[in-house]
């Protein structure tokens, strides 16, 4: 389904990403871990384009989407995304944040996502928010509004940008208990995240990225207790 | 003490009551009035596209000719006194044709103004936060959507107390138009000291209405502000 070829990325003189190759197909869930600065979050950034390639190809569905015929407005109709920071839009509704990407693109009538609203606003527990601003919600429910906003266009694969990183701690389970769910109704997911407790349970494959470059790509049983790269034993053994 | 306050009156009503002479201070603030009206009118159109070409070149990180043209307007216009804009305008631009004067002043001060304008657009565009650019991308909006539906909705309420300051030194500015031979608000004491050979209470009376205008104009911009506040509400 998502298929990196070669790709690299630099800002400046400074590379991110060296000469990545990646393999994702429907419905697996890949969590990607590394210390700070590895490349995951600009990696993740690449798959829809929010940032630009050096060199290299991504294909999606067997569309390359670094060719600049390649319309990436689609493209990213097919792609949520969640951000560390929410990112909600804090002039609008809870409703008019989730609904507003189906309307505007013309996938469903203004009706029909507000039905849609309020159903996902029901899975994630949060349909008394359906009309608070943003600013009245707590940094769990902000991400949980985010999730459902990305779920709302349907997406075929969801990609996750250390959604916990900026919640206070007894706010991570809410949204963890969110992605658990996404992962079971077999959601493709790629995800960025430090939470290796959820890399554990919920992933199918677990990537290690360090200085640009995948070190280590295993099931969580193997990366976990019997990884091949011992840089990935010194991480574990620092994190957990 | 009666006989003070029989002074007052009798002054008063030299200056502003004898030959209607309230008249020509009513007369001169339809003038000012209808000069900043418009020139705010040109102000904020023209400033908005100056701004947003301004702010999107930036953020972009991508320069054309447009956003240069823009640059040394901004420059020019922030760089020269604007009354030394009214009498180029007026004098030189102006010159060979026959240009209502409150029209060449309305085009001084609407350029004037735009130029100012459009950094507080460009800055207010700028401080919204790169996220919601994305956020808006990622779920596959073009930019042309992103722009309209969330960015300038934010942009605009966080202009929007910086233009109405920019909107009261506008009406205050125009105080200069005089010096092209328009009687407005300010030049109509002129006039009436002309004729009653006191400038006291003529100019007492002129100060008193630009405060009372300004204090207005403040008003309603609170207003707007509160209605635009709404979704901050916690």
């Amino acid at each position: 389904m998502i298929s990196v070829k070669n790709l690299s990325k630099s800002f400046g003189d400074f590379e991110v990403l060296k000469n990545i190759d990646l393999e994702i197909k429907k419905g697996e869930k890949v969590v990607i871990v590394g210390p700070s600065g590895s490349g995951k979050s600009t990696l993740l950034r690449c798959l829809n384009l929010l940032e630009k390639p050096t060199s290299g190809n991504i294909y999606i569905d067997g569309m390359d989407i670094t060719d600049k015929k390649c319309n990436i407005n689609h493209v990213r109709r097919r792609m949520g995304m969640v951000f560390q920071n929410f990112n909600l839009f804090p002039h609008k509704t809870v409703t008019e944040n989730i609904t507003m990407a189906p309307v505007l693109t013309g996938k469903l009538t203004k009706e029909d996502a507000q039905k849609r609203a309020l159903q996902l606003l029901e899975r994630v527990g949060l349909p008394e928010k359906a009309l608070s601003y943003p600013a009245s919600l707590s940094g769990g429910q902000k991400q949980r509004i985010a999730i459902v906003r990305a779920l709302a266009m349907d997406p075929d694969v969801m990609l996750f940008d250390e959604p916990t990183s900026a919640l206070d701690p007894e706010m991570v389970g809410e949204v963890l208990a969110v992605m658990r769910e996404l992962a079971e109704i077999n959601m493709t997911m790629i995800v960025v995240t430090h939470e290796m407790a959820f890399a554990r349970e919920a992933a199918t494959r677990v990537l290690f990225m360090d200085e640009g470059h995948i070190l280590e790509d295993a099931p969580p049983e193997k990366f976990f207790t019997n990884p091949d790269n011992p840089r990935v034993k010194d991480f574990l053994s620092k994190i957990l | 003490m009666v006989e003070f306050f029989k002074n007052l009156a009798g002054q008063f009503a030299h200056n502003f009551i004898e030959g209607d002479r309230w008249q020509i201070i009513l007369d001169g603030l339809l003038v000012t009035l209808k000069i900043t009206l418009f020139a705010a009118l040109i102000g904020v159109v023209l400033g908005f596209f100056i701004g947003l070409v301004r702010a999107s070149a930036e953020r972009n990180g991508k320069s054309n000719p447009l956003t240069w043209i823009c640059g040394i307007y901004v420059t020019v216009i922030r760089g020269t006194p604007v009354m030394v804009q009214l009498l180029i305008i007026y004098f030189v631009v102006f010159m060979a044709l026959p240009v209502d004067k409150a029209v060449a002043a309305i085009i001084a001060f609407g350029f004037n103004s735009a130029a100012y304008v459009s950094e507080i657009f460009r800055s207010g565009i700028l401080s919204v936060d790169i996220g919601q650019t994305e956020a808006g991308r990622s779920l596959g909006l073009t930019s042309a959507q992103t722009l309209r539906h969330i960015i300038l909705p934010q942009a605009i309420k966080n202009a929007l107390p910086a233009i109405g300051n920019e909107m009261i030194t506008l009406l205050k500015e125009t105080s200069v138009v005089g010096y092209i031979g328009l009687v407005d608000l300010t030049k109509s004491y002129a006039i009436i000291q002309s004729r009653t050979m006191s400038a006291f209470w003529p100019l007492l009376a002129i100060a008193a209405i630009y405060l009372v205008i300004v204090v207005g104009l403040s008003k309603l911009l609170n207003i707007f502000e509160r209605r635009l506040r709404k979704s901050d509400k916690r």
